[in-house]
């Protein structure tokens, strides 16, 4: 579904990705994982090309992104992305903000758009909300709303950078909560994230970086219980046990 | 005290209070398109002005440049005297009466202040959705920023408004034309431009009213 091949990336000198070769296939979730500046959230941020990559060649869902026929935006309409600070649209209510881009760009009926939001903020756990405007929300409940926007565009893909970060530990749950859910849903899930927990729950397989560089790719249970790389072994002490 | 004979009944009524009436008519028009075209014209120039593409940010930048650092009374006359002329009598006219040019060249500044408020991640949260650059602008980006530059667009309206005053110098009837003429006629000027300032008074205020709402 996603298919990495030898992709390097430099902001100015910095080299974030260094030699990607990564296949994400269909229905698979995937955990990356690794300390701040691994270059993890550039790796999924490629993706949909919200940052272009100098080297090497990415292909999402059979269209290679460098590729001139390759419409972006019509890619672009079938992976959902959810940002650590949520980005709803703050001048929009909740249903306009899930509404917004079904009517605009899969031209559906408002009342179509509007019976799937609602049916999108009940599987989010969110209907009473539906005419609350983003700022009126908690931080747990502005991320499901955003996943909700996501997926009102069916998207085949599910990008996800950091989506508990930025939250209240006790929001956190619920959040992951509506990730697990989508797991099951047999769609393709890239998600970056500190929640080891999760990872060992729900990912297919777990991708440690660091300096740019996949160090480890592994189930969770092998990963988590054997991690062959020094900086790895380091990381998962850290974030299994922060106190020690 | 002094020896002035005051008449107000000359601006309240009678052929003077016409020709007043007649000019507020007039300023009233000239305001209100010339608010609609600079705001049109200015979200144009506003978005030309953050395009990647390097020969429309050159003509955004020496439009800004041009109506921004020459003064606007010369601008009316280089206009009306200079290349309008090759234009139809009406749109010539138009063009000139309302300079509504100068005033879009401001409002353009002031709105792409209002896009550079918007954080740059709710344009890639519209990408990410699929929405190509100007429809991200125009649904998501555009409608924040008006919100945030509605206090200097406010300050650009009235000042197009007071600016239509302007337009006497060309000719045009306006508000402050006819009170002009009200003075030559009867050498009531303190009663004529009274009334003006007052209805230039109340044209800000309604203006500023409906902004607020």
């Amino acid at each position: 579904m996603i298919k990495f091949q030898g992709v390097h990336k430099w902001f100015k000198d910095l080299h974030v990705l260094n030699d990607i070769n990564l296949h994400v296939k269909q229905g698979e979730v995937l955990v990356v994982c690794g300390p701040s500046g691994s270059g993890k959230s550039t790796l999924i941020r490629v993706v949909n090309k919200l940052e272009p990559i100098q080297k090497g060649r990415i292909v999402v869902d059979g269209n290679d992104l460098a590729a001139g026929e390759t419409d972006i935006n019509l890619l672009r309409a079938e992976i959902g992305f959810v940002f650590q600070q949520f980005n709803l649209y703050p001048h929009l209510t909740v249903l306009n903000n899930i509404t917004l881009a079904p009517l605009k760009i899969r031209k559906l009926s408002r009342s179509e758009a509007e019976g799937q939001a609602t049916a999108l903020l009940e599987r989010v756990g969110l209907v009473d909300k539906r005419d609350a405007y983003p700022a009126q929300l908690s931080g747990g409940q502005q991320q499901r709303v955003a996943i909700a926007r996501s997926l009102a565009m069916k998207p085949k893909i599910m990008l996800f950078d950091e989506p508990t970060s930025a939250l209240d530990p006790e929001m956190i749950g619920e959040v992951l909560q509506v990730i697990q859910g989508l797991a099951h849903t047999g769609m393709t899930l890239m998600v970056v994230t500190h929640e080891m927990g999760f990872a060992r729950e729900v990912a297919d397989r777990v991708v440690f970086m660091d300096y740019g560089v996949i160090l480890e790719e592994a189930a969770p249970e092998e990963l988590f219980r054997n991690p062959r790389h020094e900086r790895a072994q380091l990381f998962l002490r850290e974030v299994l046990s922060p106190m020690h | 005290m002094f020896n002035y004979h005051f008449d107000w009944a000359i601006v309240t009524s009678g052929q003077y209070a016409q020709w007043l009436l007649s000019g507020i008519m007039v300023t009233i028009e000239l305001s209100v398109v010339a608010i609609i075209l600079s705001f049109l014209l200015g979200l144009i120039i506003a978005v030309m002005r953050m395009s990647h593409v390097k020969p429309i940010l050159w003509f955004a930048h020496a439009y800004l440049e041009f109506f921004r650092n020459t003064p606007l009374l010369v601008q009316i006359f280089f206009w009306y005297f200079g290349p309008y002329k090759i234009l139809p009598q009406v749109v010539n006219d138009w063009l000139n009466t309302t300079n509504f040019e100068f005033s879009a060249a401001v409002i353009a500044e002031d709105l792409r202040s209002g896009v550079r408020a918007i954080p740059k991640e709710q344009l890639e949260a519209a990408q990410s959705s699929g929405f190509s650059y100007l429809q991200s602008m125009y649904y998501i980006i555009l409608p924040q920023a008006v919100r945030m530059a509605i206090p200097p667009l406010i300050n650009q309206f009235l000042n197009l408004t007071k600016n239509s005053s302007l337009a006497m110098t060309i000719g045009v009837a306006e508000l402050t034309y006819q009170a002009r003429q009200v003075e030559s006629y009867t050498f009531k000027g303190l009663e004529a431009f009274t009334a003006a300032t007052l209805v230039y008074l109340a044209l800000s205020v309604v203006i500023t009213w409906m902004m607020t709402l």
